[in-house]
């Protein structure tokens, strides 16, 4: 299908282009509205769509006012803030602790390990908003509604299971062999892992942290629940914005978190494929 | 070293201890390292996610409220035939003034009877009035009780309120589950609501209806793509990769607030439709605010959660199969249907369970696109938490909920295993 034999009847051309243009409308159905948000972040007019203007590519029709109401608007700075203290922590506690439960999974001898694993992964698979309603029910009973480590105890519990996920499928095509050599040649456990084990699955543990860092980072339910104003977060600060004054600095902010995206989405990617070039699994 | 040669005795280890017990020991010991790093993780998860969920379905049938503020009135009820058709006797009024009393010292008599409104609508304020006069009660010398209440508050002379009070004495209690199905405690045991009050049921069967409008969207949408990237050369396929990542990896807010610029009456679609004349400009298109609003973006947003497994399992599919069957004579259909889409439904499975569970415990979404029509069951839990505060009605919907996705969870575990879940 990828490529027309030279023996095609005309209906098998006809049909072959038209799945093209079908594809190019699923793609293009999954990357416009993403796409529109970027040049409309640049109206220069209060609207959420094209002005005449800006239709005619005239200059005068974009302006950086909203990018510059974002960076001066205190709400939107402290969302920021919040955001930027939160994500990191979380990262960290789900990170360590997932990491050392993903290498202790892997060991060939784990009783219970199903069961161990799927409530490690539950956090992912739990809908958000009853995760959301127990955490606020449970962590107002023993105050931690409403504080920043109340959230950043939420958030890590739901970056856990994408952390396990990675760091396990990283430990799949570890040489147990290394380590053995390793304490062979007279290194402890610490050493051993350290400087031995960890190097290999870094690629799987990183991006295990960019997945819990977007987790945290983009979350809204849990922390809408959990958190307190003082806590409110940039998707939460959209959330209210979107459903009550919606003002286009949204889409300035949508701009910038597609980039962090996008930049996220290289990292991942290219770390993807160092890991499988190093362990031979792919060519290219 | 043990003689291996030597079949009388057990064999033995180096240190002199038998082999097997030896090597039992190194087995236990192994597992217990294993678990000792587990363990830290684990205790984290029970105590940061799992206790809530769990304390959630406790509340979800927890009701000690009642037997609290009211002991002495639980207790005289509990002799009372609620069929009987008569009011208590004068004892159990004399029982309810002096909890009044007591409870409205310590102001909990308002809560109690907003627990009871749930119901029996109609009981907070009985409860409201009377307990503002309560305080003064002068439990000995006072009374009868009976006249004293029920000139207080006509209503005490309604036997509904004391069968609500007998009903829900007890500290364990199905009536937010029965309301989240819309039933009632009535007369002689469960009955459904009057129709005009049914409103969850509806509400469980849009979501699941909508979830599945949403899933098999999404298999439609994704089948081709995935198709067209398992077939194409690596470099290529990778290419347009990243148009499927780019959107799985950007804010949901991001891509639910596009969606709503969108779709706005004065949004891009509606200004693009009425300039190329298919719509009229007093025409505009509702597209947003209801079911259609939630559709659209969802399918778009759970999109990449299909073609992601799909397209895994396609790429294990060996195209010779393809051409095998069209040598032997089979027309493009046939060799389609009966010999390529039936080794990827394990990828077609996956990914509808996936998406399937995920859209039916959406909340954002519906929330900013589905208007009242489109919204799915999380919203009326979140408006029970936030809102009204009922929260043992918003734990009892969460436990439905929760039910229907381990089922699905149990499903997909069977079927395609937690661990081969592959990320991007």
């Amino acid at each position: 299908m990828a490529k027309l034999p030279p023996y095609a009847t005309t209906g098998q051309r006809i049909w072959h282009y038209t799945f093209l243009v079908i594809c190019g409308l699923i793609f293009f159905f999954l990357i416009a509205p993403i796409a529109v948000v970027i040049p409309l972040s640049f109206n220069a007019e209060n609207f959420f769509t094209f002005t005449p203007e800006m239709l005619r590519l005239d200059p005068e029709g974009y302006s950086l006012k909203h990018y510059r109401d974002f960076f001066s608007n205190p709400d939107w700075q402290n969302a920021l803030w919040n955001s930027i203290k939160i994500a990191p922590v979380a990262t960290i506690l789900s990170v360590s602790l997932g990491t050392l439960a993903a290498i202790g999974l892997s060991q060939p001898h784990v009783p219970a390990r199903r069961a161990i694993m799927a409530i490690l992964i539950s956090p992912m698979i739990v809908p958000l908003i009853i995760s959301a309603a127990g955490m606020y029910f449970f962590y107002s009973k023993i105050n931690l509604a409403g504080t920043y480590w109340g959230v950043v105890l939420a958030h890590a519990a739901l970056g856990i299971p994408f952390v396990i996920i990675t760091v396990t499928a990283t430990l799949v095509g570890f040489d147990r062999s290394l380590t053995r050599a390793a304490a062979n040649m007279g290194a402890d456990p610490v050493t051993t892992f350290f400087r031995v084990q960890m190097p290999l699955i870094l690629p799987g543990v990183i991006s295990g942290a960019l997945f819990a860092f977007i987790t945290s980072f983009d979350e809204v339910v849990v922390v809408i629940f959990v958190g307190s104003a003082k806590q409110q977060t940039l998707p939460w600060q959209m959330f209210t914005g979107l459903r009550e004054q919606i003002s286009p600095t949204i889409l300035a902010v949508a701009t910038i978190l597609v980039a962090v995206s996008i930049v996220l989405l290289t990292i991942v990617e290219l770390l993807r494929r160092r890991s499988e070039r190093l362990r031979g699994m792919s060519p290219g | 070293m043990s003689d291996t040669t030597n079949t009388s005795g057990p064999v033995l280890a180096a240190d002199g201890t038998p082999l097997k017990r030896s090597l039992a020991k190194a087995l236990r010991r192994q597992k217990l390292r294993a678990l000792l790093l587990i363990a830290p993780l684990l205790l984290f998860i029970l105590i940061s996610f799992i206790l809530p969920i769990a304390d959630m379905l406790y509340r979800s049938v927890e009701n000690k409220i009642v037997v609290q503020t009211l002991p002495r009135s639980v207790e005289a009820l509990s002799s009372w035939d609620a069929n009987s058709g008569e009011l208590p006797d004068e004892a159990v009024f004399a029982a309810m003034a002096a909890d009044l009393k007591e409870a409205s010292e310590a102001k909990t008599h308002t809560k109690v009877g907003s627990r009871l409104n749930y119901e029996y609508p109609g009981i907070a304020s009985v409860f409201r009035k009377t307990g503002r006069k309560a305080k003064k009660f002068d439990i000995e010398n006072g009374g009868p009780w009976k006249e004293e209440l029920i000139d207080l508050d006509k209503d005490w002379a309604d036997p509904g309120i004391w069968r609500t009070i007998q009903t829900y004495s007890p500290s364990v209690t199905s009536g937010y589950f029965l309301n989240a199905v819309d039933m009632r405690v009535g007369a002689d045991g469960p009955e459904m609501r009057p129709e005009s009050e049914r409103i969850y049921m509806n509400l469980l069967v849009r979501t699941l209806w909508m979830s599945l409008l949403i899933t098999f969207s999404c298999i439609l949408l994704a089948y081709p793509v995935a198709w067209l990237l398992a077939n194409l050369p690596t470099r290529q396929a990778n290419l347009l990769m990243i148009l499927v990542l780019l959107p799985f990896w950007t804010s949901l807010l991001v891509r639910t607030s596009a969606w709503k610029i969108l779709l706005q009456q004065q949004g891009v679609i509606n200004d693009i439709l009425v300039w190329i004349g298919l719509v009229d400009d007093n025409a505009r298109l509702i597209i947003i605010n209801n079911q259609f609003g939630t559709i659209v973006a969802m399918t778009h947003i759970l999109l990449p959660f299909m073609i992601l497994p799909m397209y895994s399992v396609m790429q294990t599919i060996p195209p010779s199969y393809l051409r095998a069957a069209k040598s032997l004579g089979a027309t493009d259909w046939t060799a389609f249907w009966r010999v390529y889409f039936p080794q990827t439904i394990p990828g077609i499975g996956a990914g509808s369970i996936l998406v399937f569970i995920l859209a039916i415990g959406y909340y954002i979404t519906p929330a900013l696109v589905g208007g009242t029509k489109g919204t799915f069951i999380s919203n009326q839990i979140a408006f029970h938490i936030s809102t009204s505060l009922n929260w043992g009605l918003a734990s009892a919907l969460g436990a439905i909920l929760l039910a229907v996705v381990l089922v699905l969870y149990w499903a997909y575990d069977k079927i395609v295993g937690i661990d081969n879940v592959k990320l991007g």
